[in-house]
């Protein structure tokens, strides 16, 4: 997901009768699905938490638009040039309304670069992984757009105010982006050989990061019990890879390609697909700053932050030369 | 040179400044000093793709080759490229991306409000249209100068710099060859040299307001509109054309 593996801060659910009468009279809040608002009484680690999360989301789309923006000069037609560079605009602004609902929290958009920057705070491991021809873009458009979809149409529902309001704005363009990006897709699938061949190649390699994007199995985790019981994380990993993998295998199919997994077969007992063990040991490093992007993505965020710094910095000045003009004048 | 002839070199010419600024502006989108601005130039960016498909396919209309924007823009080698030197100019830094994008934006703006009048209704169509984008690409880029210019030291000095360096390429706008003589003889277009003054005075008076100093008519760079470009183009197209010549005739 967009947000992998957000911590808590907690050792063990708290019972009722364990909770202080605010904390209760906010657990009955969540319970009753009353929305949380900024100015309201939480607990600290639902704050922090939230910040956790919702910046680790914010990072993604941050770090998001390089994979894809690394083909906007590149793109094989104006309209298709058009679509990509509009897609990774909106991921701009996605980037800003979260960073919003971050500040709601009692943090800044600085601070939350800083930690961007310094290599502190995380972002989801599949912005990591290279664009190497064209085809990948579509692939990230519809699979990558894909499962963020799945995770974020729930949290439409999240406890959070800002954040759930966020989430239905975002929702409406990732929705259109995943269309875009099959589109593409069922372009190259129903193309030249090289085309179909260049589809294929860019499934084979963003069909397994797009499974870990939902993160290792949390069925037994203390952190996702303690968001679900928040009501900041609706769905368990394992529920969401599955009902994409669902999703996804009859889009494939339907393209004429084949999914690189041996294992994958339909379970008519179940009214699922099974598949084949993700590699979690490939997970860990990448997330662990190991892979193939982590250096570049990062060494390009900081260079950009760095480079614009003194633009900011004219920006702000002015603006201050401008209001001390302003009040001059009034005076 | 047929009328015909001379208005497609025209519409080249107006499909390609947008092309290739366009494509410059694109460059930016995830390196921008601000989200803000990643999102403010990409917007420019796609208003200008937008323009570039309306006057290209109106080109390739009139060309009657059954060349599109598409071919027109991915399909041909830089000696048959009409934009001006300006655009196809690196981004360098901030400051030479707004420089470059006023000192476009300005003439942009004077040049589609006369083409709003042209007797050929399809210019005068798809310049009404560009004209309202265009007004708030030159508030934005205007603006920008002012800030820069009158922000801080340092980046009062890179916007000096900026002007300085991209100046010679602004002679070029307001030079009229016999392709617009040919469109001022039909109606079509603007006699290029009266957007001169009127382009000057908004340069001088916004340089004046952001503390800077406009430099003195001088030497220009020409050739642009005529096929003769800077090294830069060449780069421009390898990566804008890449797919299209590796892969021939393919859909996408």
């Amino acid at each position: 997901m967009y947000a992998q593996m957000v911590k808590t801060g907690v050792d063990h659910i708290q019972s009722k009768e364990e909770m202080s009468p605010e904390e209760r009279a906010f657990q009955d809040r969540v319970d009753q699905d009353i929305k949380i608002e900024p100015k309201e009484w939480m607990p600290e680690a639902y704050r922090k938490t939230l910040i956790r999360q919702i910046s680790q989301h914010a990072h993604s789309e941050i770090i998001g638009m390089q994979p894809e923006g690394n083909w906007i000069t590149r793109a094989p037609t104006l309209e298709r040039k058009a679509i990509l560079l509009a897609k990774v605009q909106d991921e701009a602004g996605h980037g800003l309304y979260l960073y919003c609902a971050a500040e709601t929290l009692g943090v800044t958009r600085d601070e939350l670069m800083e930690q961007l920057n310094s290599g502190k705070a995380k972002y989801s491991s599949i912005f990591n992984y290279p664009t190497l021809t064209w085809a990948d873009i579509a692939a990230i458009g519809w699979l990558v757009d894909g499962a963020a979809i799945m995770n974020q149409v729930p949290l439409q529902r999240c406890s959070y105010g800002p954040y759930s309001r966020a989430m239905v704005r975002i929702c409406k363009e990732e929705s259109f982006h995943q269309r875009q990006g099959y589109d593409a897709m069922t372009k190259l699938a129903r193309g030249t050989p090289e085309q179909k061949q260049m589809a294929q190649d860019a499934l084979n390699r963003w069909w397994w990061p797009s499974l870990m994007m939902f993160g290792p199995s949390d069925a037994e985790s203390v952190h996702s019990a303690q968001s679900m019981r928040w009501k900041i994380k609706i769905n368990t990993n394992d529920e969401l890879r599955q009902k994409f993998v669902d999703q996804t295998v009859p889009q494939a199919e339907y393209l004429g390609l084949t999914v690189p997994d041996p294992d994958l077969k339909w379970n008519a007992g179940r009214g699922q697909y099974d598949f084949g063990e993700v590699n979690w040991e490939e997970f860990y490093q990448v997330i662990s700053g190991n892979g193939p992007c982590n250096r570049q993505r990062l060494r390009t965020r900081v260079k950009a932050y760095e480079e614009g710094r003194w633009v900011r910095d004219a920006a702000d000045a002015y603006a201050a030369k401008k209001g001390a003009r302003a009040k001059a004048q009034a005076a | 040179m047929s009328d015909q002839a001379a208005l497609f070199e025209y519409l080249l010419r107006l499909g390609d400044n947008a092309l290739i600024l366009g494509h410059r502006l694109s460059e930016w989108c995830g390196h921008s000093p601000a989200l803000e601005e990643d999102l403010a130039l990409s917007n420019v960016a796609l208003d200008l793709i937008g323009q570039t498909q309306l006057w290209l396919n109106l080109a390739g209309d009139v060309e009657g080759r059954g060349r599109d924007a598409d071919k027109l823009a991915y399909l041909r080698d830089a000696r048959d490229f009409r934009n001006v030197l300006l655009v196809e100019q690196p981004n360098g830094d901030f400051a030479a991306t707004m420089a470059r994008q006023f000192y476009f934006d300005a003439w942009h703006y004077l040049l589609l409000r006369e083409l709003t009048g042209s007797k050929d209704s399809r210019i005068a169509e798809i310049a009404a249209k560009g004209l309202k984008e265009v007004t708030y690409h030159l508030e934005r880029s205007r603006e920008w100068v002012l800030r820069l210019g009158d922000g801080t030291e340092e980046s009062h000095e890179r916007m000096q710099t900026a002007l300085d360096d991209l100046w010679m390429y602004t002679g070029e706008l307001f030079e009229t060859d016999e392709v617009d003589q040919a469109m001022i003889r039909s109606g079509m277009g603007p006699d290029l040299s009266t957007l001169h003054e009127p382009w000057l005075g908004l340069m001088h008076a916004t340089a004046e307001e952001a503390t800077l100093t406009l430099p003195q008519p001088g030497w220009a760079q020409r050739g642009g509109k005529r096929g003769m470009h800077s090294e830069h183009l060449g780069y421009i197209l390898a990566d804008l054309q890449f797919l299209q010549r590796a892969y021939p005739n393919a859909t996408w």
